[in-house]
């Protein structure tokens, strides 16, 4: 590929956003499929065949819808909330490598990118409840700022563990280390370090909690609080919040794939590239899918005694134990 | 990178759009009356800054202002305020202790100002003693074990003060009930 820095640049920020916005309206298809499935109905089915043009003409019904702004809301934090919420999500994609080719971006603090912009991404949610001026919306962003604090160490603690074993933060660099076969993606490579499976199921559980997704939506929470921080949202604001979520989902999915599962190296060593990316990325984010309409929603308190009494104990211990066996090993 | 066109004014209008965003950021959030609205200008001035501080060649530096200041820092201060005061403040008038206050401030912080300026532009600055590092691991642990040890260990102790301070304030609120 030896197109200009402009129109390689150009082309990626057109990508990104066709991606986001394809990826999201055929997620939500997916989400509604497979929860049909789940629950034994058939789910949409009246438009298109089996329901495949849906998210089209659910597009069209949330952009038709008028943007209403209620009287009494701090009006330029409002507005700006769904805009902030979106663009770190964005920004996110742009450090991810598909392939070895495909990248808009490959720089050495890759990792952290990730974790500054996905952090952004909770005061986003926060400004829009609290702006909302709604009850529910205000106990839903206290929620989520709970958890998300109570999340981003766990996360951040097996992160450092992993960063310790590769030595570098550079995702395409990680990629390169888990070539071969599958024994050498870094959740099999029990041989250096045996906490692997241990970390990644910490990572796992971190990711849904960062993503609001069930069994951890608190935020949402649409049967006590009924849209939680997005009540107050009509039409495409409310639209912009959900492209958010799954472009969320995407990222933590293709992260945990980068780190644990491979990246674009195939199982067998042999034909490597972005079809078993796709397939990976998206076998995450069908398992995320299965676990939101499989598992019901936590309480509060347990929420966070998981994070701080199992989750933070054991992610210390396996940065400790990884470190002991490094040294030792 | 080289064949962009225009690459210099690219360069100098996203380096406006950073100062600009710092220094706005500030003003918003010394200036509004709005204690969300001054989080909001803190967060904003924080992500200026590590426009700038990406400017310098340290992203990671810039990354880490992104994720502590903004991440964590404003997400905590605006839950204390989601738990104080979820409405309009309660307009004050203009007393005279607050002008006073607000001449010393202003007295102090244009001294701090030219006194920094007058540095930056005419102190001698040594080249430092090594080439910012490009960000891997391994050069970032060991400009933190070697050449900024101390900073590293002061900033625990600070840590250690602040972690030490909220439990004896809780200790405190709690007698308190």
């Amino acid at each position: 590929m030896n197109l200009p820095e402009p129109f390689r640049l150009l082309l990626f920020v057109l990508g990104t956003m066709a991606f986001v916005g394809a990826n999201a309206a055929y997620l939500v298809w997916v989400e509604r499929k497979g929860a049909a499935r789940f629950q034994r109905r058939p789910g949409p089915t009246e438009v298109g065949p089996a329901g495949l043009l849906q998210p089209i003409a659910d597009a069209l019904k949330l952009m038709s819808k008028q943007l209403i702004v209620p009287p009494g809301v701090d009006s330029i934090l409002f507005r700006l909330a769904p805009i902030l919420v979106m663009m770190p999500a964005m920004m996110c994609l742009a450090t991810i490598p598909f392939s070895e080719a495909l990248a808009a971006r490959n720089i050495n603090v890759a990792l952290v990118m990730v974790f500054a912009f996905s952090s952004i991404n909770v005061m986003a949610i926060m400004l829009g409840g609290w702006a909302s001026r709604n009850k529910y919306a205000i106990i839903s962003a206290a929620r989520i700022v709970s958890q998300n604090i109570a999340y981003e160490i766990p996360m951040m603690l097996v992160v450092i563990t992993l960063v310790m074993m590769t030595g570098t933060m550079n995702l395409r660099e990680i990629v390169d280390q888990q070539a071969g076969a599958i024994w050498h993606w870094n959740l099999f490579r029990l041989d250096e370090n045996p906490l692997m499976p241990v970390t990644f199921v910490i990572f796992y559980i971190c990711m849904l909690a960062e993503t609001n997704r069930a069994p951890f939506d608190m935020a949402e929470a649409e049967s006590e609080l009924v849209a939680g921080a997005f009540t107050e949202y009509a039409g495409m604001g409310f639209g912009v919040y959900f492209m958010a979520e799954y472009a969320n989902i995407v990222v933590g999915c293709a992260l945990a794939t980068l780190l644990f599962l491979g990246g674009w190296q195939s199982p067998i060593g042999v034909w490597s590239g972005i079809p078993w990316f796709l397939l990976k990325m998206y076998a995450l984010v069908f398992s995320v899918i299965w676990v939101r309409w499989t598992f019901p929603r936590t309480q509060f308190y347990s929420l966070l005694n998981l994070s701080w009494k199992i989750l933070i104990p054991v992610s210390l211990a396996t940065l400790v134990l990884t470190a002991i066996m490094m040294k030792i090993l | 990178m080289n064949d962009f066109p225009f690459a210099p004014l690219i360069l100098t209008v996203t380096f406006l759009v950073f100062a600009a965003a710092t220094a706005g950021g500030a003003l918003l959030a010394a200036l509004t009356t709005r204690i969300i609205r001054s989080v909001c200008g803190l967060s904003l001035c924080c992500v200026g800054l590590a426009g700038l501080y990406y400017f310098l060649n340290s992203p990671f530096l810039a990354l880490m202002e992104i994720l502590i200041y903004v991440g964590a820092v404003c997400v905590t201060i605006i839950f204390g305020i989601m738990l104080a005061e979820p409405d309009e403040p309660v307009p004050g008038g203009i007393s005279q202790s607050s002008v006073m206050w607000a001449t010393g401030a202003l007295a102090a912080a244009a001294v701090l100002f030219w006194g920094t300026a007058r540095l930056g532009i005419s102190g001698h600055w040594p080249k430092p003693p090594t080439t910012p590092g490009d960000g891997s691991v391994r050069a970032i642990g060991i400009s933190l074990l070697t050449t900024y040890s101390l900073a590293f260990e002061v900033i625990s102790v600070v840590l250690l003060v602040a972690i030490v301070g909220a439990l004896a304030l809780a200790r405190l609120g709690r007698h308190h009930e």
